[in-house]
This record gives C-alpha cells, sequence and structure tokens, in this order.
C-alpha cells in the first residue's frame, strides 16, 4: 500500500516536472491555430516547423545564439583556466601563506560588495558595451576552484610530487606535465559548469551592453518575453493580421524558448554524476 | 597579493643548507622554494583583486556623494546619509516586508519536500525507476531563470496560456498568476518545480549511508516500511536535515534576485519589489542615476545577508558539529 503511493506519487511529480517541457516543445511546432484554439495539450497538433525558420530568418536571433556560443566557449574556457591555477596551488599544504590567501578568495564571496561597486569597476576599466564584460565579471567561482582543489588533493599523491622533485623537476613541471593529465575528469566538470553557467547567464549582458550587437541569446529571449503582444498600431487595427501575427509571435517565443533550453538539456546528463558530487561539496558551502 | 612580492632576493636559495634557527629563515626557504606556486596561483589572485576586492574598495561611494566627474576617491564624503535616507524611506518596510515575506515563504514550502522526495526514491527497489526519476527531475536545475520566467509567462498568461485555457475550460476564472494575489506563489512554486529534484540530492546521499544492517533487523523484527523510514532514515539523515535548514537560513537574503527581477511588471511591485531590485532600480532604471544611494541599499542587504550567515554558521555549529568556518 505504502509502496503504491510512492510510486504514484514519485510518478507524478516526474510528469509534472517533464509536462511543462513536453508541452513548450509540442507547442513551438504545432500550427498557430490549434495553439490558439487550445487544442495543444501533449503533443505537437498540426505539425509546422515554421518559427524555427523565423528564427533562423531573424538577423538579431541568429547573432544572440553565435554571441551566445562565444560567451559560453570563452566563459568555460577563464573560468576553468583560472580555476584549475588556483586549485591546484590551494591543494598543496606547502604553499605558503596557504590559510591567507584562502581568506583572500574567500571574503569576498561571503561579502559581496553588489551590483553597483561591482558596475562602477567594470565602468572604471573601460569595459563597458565589450565581450570582456560578459565574460570577466564573475569569471570564477570559488566553490568550484574548492571543489577542484579537492580534487588535487584526493587524485595527485603527495608522493608523486616528492618523487618528481628529486630528479628536479620544479612546481612548474609538476603541474603541466604530471597534475594536468591527470586532470581530465575535473576539467570536463569545470568546462561544463561554467560553460552551462555563461549559456544560462543574462544580467551581466543586461547590465554592461547596451550595443545590441553583442547580446547574448538569453537576454534577446527576455526582451522578447517581456514584450507585450504585436502593437495593433504596427499593422493598422486589421484584426485578422494581428491575430495570425500574435500566433506567431507565441509560437516564436516557445521556439526561442526551446532553443535557450536545449544545450545545458544535452550537456547536463553527461556530467550529472559529477554535478552529483559537486552538489554535495557544494551544498555544504 | 601577486607573484612578484613573493618573489625571494637573489641568493636566497644558499640559505637553504644553513639549518634554521628561527621561523625567519625557515619561510624564507619556504618561499624561495614555492614562489613558482605563487606564479600559477597569480592569474586567479589578481582576478578576485580586480573584480572582487575591488568593488568591495569602490563600496565606499555608499558613504560619499558620488558624482561621476569626481569619481570614487574624488567625490565628497556625506557619512551615513544614505544609508539614513534608505531605513527612513517609505519605501523601506514594504522592501523589507517583501524580501522577508517572499523568502520565509520559499524556505518553509521548500524545505521539507526535497526531504520527502529523498525518502520515497530511497524506498523505491528498482534502480533503473530510481535513476530515470533522478534524471528528468535534476534536468530544470540546468534551465537558465530567464527560460523557466518565460515557460511560467507562456503557459499561465491570463488570455493564451493552457493553464488558463483548462481553468476556464473546467467553468472557473482565469487567474493572472503574475498579478498581486499569486505573485509569491508562482515564484516558489516555480521554485520547486525548478529545484527540488536537484535538492534531493543531498538526502539521498545521507540516506545511502545508513547501514542497510538497521533495516534488515528491523524487518526481521516485523517493522512495517513506513515505520522503518520514520524510526530508521529520518533520524538517519537529521544532521543533514539541521545544517540545511540552517544554512538555508543564512543564505536567505541572497538569493532569487534575477528570478524576482524577471518576475517583476508594473501591477505586481508592491509584492514583488525586494531588497535586490529596489537597488538596482534606483541606480539603473530611474531618470536620475542615484549610484551612492543604490549602493547603500546593497550595503545594507550585504551586511545582514552575512550577519545572518555568521549566525546561522554558529548555530549549526552548536546543534550538529557541521559548519563552513
Amino acid at each position: 500500500m505504502f509502496m503504491v503511493t510512492t510510486y504514484i506519487l514519485l510518478v507524478g511529480f516526474t510528469l509534472s516536472v517533464l509536462y511543462p517541457l513536453i508541452f513548450v516543445l509540442s507547442a513551438s511546432v504545432s500550427s498557430g491555430d490549434a495553439l490558439s484554439s487550445g487544442e495543444v495539450r501533449l503533443w505537437p497538433v498540426g505539425f509546422n516547423g515554421g518559427a524555427y525558420q523565423a528564427i533562423l530568418d531573424s538577423p538579431q536571433l541568429v547573432r544572440g545564439f553565435l554571441n551566445s556560443v562565444l560567451y559560453t566557449v570563452g566563459g568555460a574556457t577563464i573560468g576553468t583556466g583560472l580555476t584549475l591555477l588556483a586549485g591546484y596551488a590551494m591543494s598543496r599544504d606547502d604553499l605558503p601563506f596557504r590559510r591567507w590567501v584562502m581568506f583572500f578568495f574567500l571574503i569576498p564571496t561571503l561579502f559581496s560588495a553588489g551590483i553597483i561597486p561591482t558596475y562602477m569597476i567594470v565602468n572604471s576599466l573601460g569595459l563597458l558595451d565589450s565581450v570582456w564584460a560578459v565574460l570577466l565579471p564573475g569569471a570564477m567561482n570559488v566553490f568550484n576552484m574548492i571543489i577542484t582543489m579537492t580534487f588535487y588533493r584526493m587524485s595527485v599523491p603527495k608522493e608523486m610530487l616528492e618523487a618528481t622533485q628529486v630528479d628536479g623537476a620544479t612546481d612548474f613541471t609538476f603541474f603541466f606535465k604530471i597534475a594536468l593529465p591527470l586532470s581530465k575528469p575535473i576539467i570536463a566538470v569545470n568546462l561544463l559548469f561554467y560553460g552551462i553557467a555563461q549559456w544560462n547567464s543574462w544580467f551581466n549582458a543586461l547590465l554592461y551592453l547596451s550595443n545590441a550587437d553583442l547580446f547574448p541569446l538569453q537576454l534577446v529571449l527576455r526582451e522578447i518575453l517581456t514584450q507585450s503582444e504585436v502593437n495593433p498600431a504596427d499593422i493598422g487595427g486589421n484584426v485578422a493580421e494581428l491575430l495570425r501575427r500574435k500566433e506567431l509571435f507565441d509560437k516564436l517565443k516557445y521556439a526561442l524558448i526551446v532553443v535557450a533550453m536545449i544545450p545545458p538539456m544535452i550537456a547536463y546528463p553527461f556530467v550529472q554524476k559529477h554535478f552529483v558530487k559537486g552538489a554535495l561539496i557544494g551544498s555544504l558551502k | 597579493m601577486t607573484a612578484v612580492d613573493m618573489r625571494p632576493a637573489p641568493g636566497a636559495t644558499e640559505k637553504v643548507i644553513t639549518p634554521p634557527l628561527n621561523p625567519r629563515p625557515s619561510l624564507k626557504r619556504r618561499l624561495a622554494k614555492s614562489w613558482r606556486l605563487y606564479v600559477l596561483l597569480a592569474p586567479p589572485a589578481i582576478y578576485t583583486l580586480v573584480f572582487l576586492w575591488g568593488p568591495l574598495w569602490g563600496l565606499q561611494i555608499a558613504f560619499k556623494d558620488f558624482s561621476v566627474a569626481l569619481g570614487i576617491t574624488g567625490s565628497p564624503w556625506a557619512g551615513l546619509k544614505y544609508l539614513e535616507q534608505f531605513v527612513t524611506s517609505f519605501q523601506f518596510w514594504t522592501v523589507i516586508k517583501n524580501s522577508v515575506i517572499l523568502n520565509v515563504y520559499e524556505l518553509i514550502a521548500l524545505f521539507p519536500l526535497p526531504i520527502i522526495l529523498a525518502l520515497l526514491l530511497n524506498a523505491v527497489r528498482s534502480s533503473r525507476f530510481r535513476k530515470s526519476v533522478q534524471l528528468i527531475t535534476y534536468a530544470p536545475h540546468f534551465i537558465s531563470t530567464v527560460v523557466v520566467v518565460g515557460i511560467i509567462i507562456m503557459l499561465f498568461s491570463p488570455d493564451s496560456g493552457i493553464v488558463n485555457q483548462a481553468i476556464v475550460a473546467l467553468g472557473g476564472e482565469a487567474v493572472d498568476f503574475l498579478g498581486v494575489d499569486m505573485f509569491r506563489h508562482t515564484y516558489v512554486w516555480s521554485g520547486a518545480w525548478q529545484t527540488l529534484g536537484y535538492s534531493a540530492i543531498i538526502y539521498l546521499a545521507a540516506l545511502a549511508g545508513i547501514d542497510p544492517e538497521l533495516h534488515e533487523a528491523a524487518k526481521v523484527d516485523g517493522a512495517s516500511i513506513v515505520r522503518r523510514i520514520w524510526h530508521i532514515d529520518v533520524p538517519g539523515i537529521m544532521p543533514v536535515m539541521i545544517t540545511l535548514l540552517i544554512l538555508n537560513m543564512g543564505s536567505m537574503l541572497s538569493v532569487g534576485f534575477e528570478k524576482v527581477l524577471l518576475m517583476q511588471n508594473a501591477l505586481n511591485l508592491s509584492v514583488s519589489e525586494v531588497i535586490d531590485t529596489y537597488s538596482y532600480r534606483v541606480a539603473f532604471a530611474s531618470s536620475i542615476p542615484q549610484y551612492s544611494y543604490a549602493s547603500a541599499i546593497g550595503l545594507f542587504k550585504s551586511v545582514i545577508a552575512l550577519g545572518m550567515l555568521l549566525l546561522a554558521n554558529w548555530l549549526a555549529r552548536r546543534v550538529s558539529n557541521q559548519s563552513l568556518f
């Protein structure tokens, strides 16, 4: 009896998580008529890929997508690089003043200055309205650094370091020739973590960018979503035309939501296991 | 603290040979040996210095009459003027009330659910079923806030959203889910949709650590599964529960800014304006940007948030011997 209830609850919850995702996908490929008359409930009705064609035809949306790809690759590379360097150095017990360096990294994370002072620093560095304003603030995450540090502690044995030091290897040689090749799993985790975070981010872009040519997809999506429906004045009050536009506009929104959420959805099952480990360390923040 | 400062004077390596008589040479020796580690540390340290410590230094404008022409250091000091302006402003209590209600509601509603989910999942025998449930329910965690809010706007829209179409078809009246009455519920329960599966991870891990022999022994004694969950599983994860509850309380004010900002509209402002969004609005959405005032609001929040975190940490250490510091 209890087990039956358990299965019902779990299946119910899983379906309620899944339903909005499937609905959005179905709505984006259904015909506009079916969508506005409420015929689309779960599966697509009157299959029609027009919304995706419209996305491909819009230079603004294509540029947003490409910008997001660029930010994702850039953010993942920079974040992972910084995290590996800090994580490795901090994993070494013989690092002088290690405790103080740790405070140096932790304090501004625990006590953040807030949006405005960060904006002023970015502004005074002359980064406003540049790609770097999206990539640099928030480039490294201290919790990732701690996870990476823990990884090096556990998987690069001290004896290995001592053995190579006897052979005259410096810390540089050891890090680049021995520690890095052993770091493939943690590199993958960091790349995906920073990549997904950067793909999903929009607030830095909202804050620091005014040139719409640099907007990432999420920001473009936000602007389109918050736009109230099609303005009747634009099309001379033609009701039939207005309805048609509105249907297309709704479909376009659904299709954009799909495009914006697909990349993390594809990436995350590959690192789910590692994310779980990360979440365990991270949730004891 | 860059590598350059740490580099030892030339010739320092010779000192390695002489045995250290006091801590000083030992330190020099350590620096001589490991300056390369500081070189590795330099890029992340410079990043942290510029983008995290820089803003902390810039926070002084909360105590200044900031003007763009004079810059951060050149602007005249104004003392506590802007903190006072915030505390005495007519918005103050609304903003505080909204922040507290939203966060307390979220904490109370969302804290028990991952625990229940984890207990139920843990009771399931079939590992394939368990894995599929986990794979699906983790997914929303990786979706962006913009997309989540987009889904809310589209599915719950009063005129064309599927949810309201269903409500109307069943004879009800369309509900504005982002309106004043529903805003908080929509915010919290969409959060449940997004985070529940992922938040259950830590409890599942704690449950995996419970000795299966306890369950076997209880089974032999004829204990039902409900009793075993109540008397074995729940006490087993109690320390984790307490720690997480306290830590969640500690980070309460710091979460949700982006989502609130995205869900905010002119009509729900009376319930959706929280400290962070108010500060953002003062600085960037008003005709005259009041940077000093906005920074003071941000500082007010950071101080309270840090205080709560330290308090929570202290409580966690006392109650369950787990803490961050």
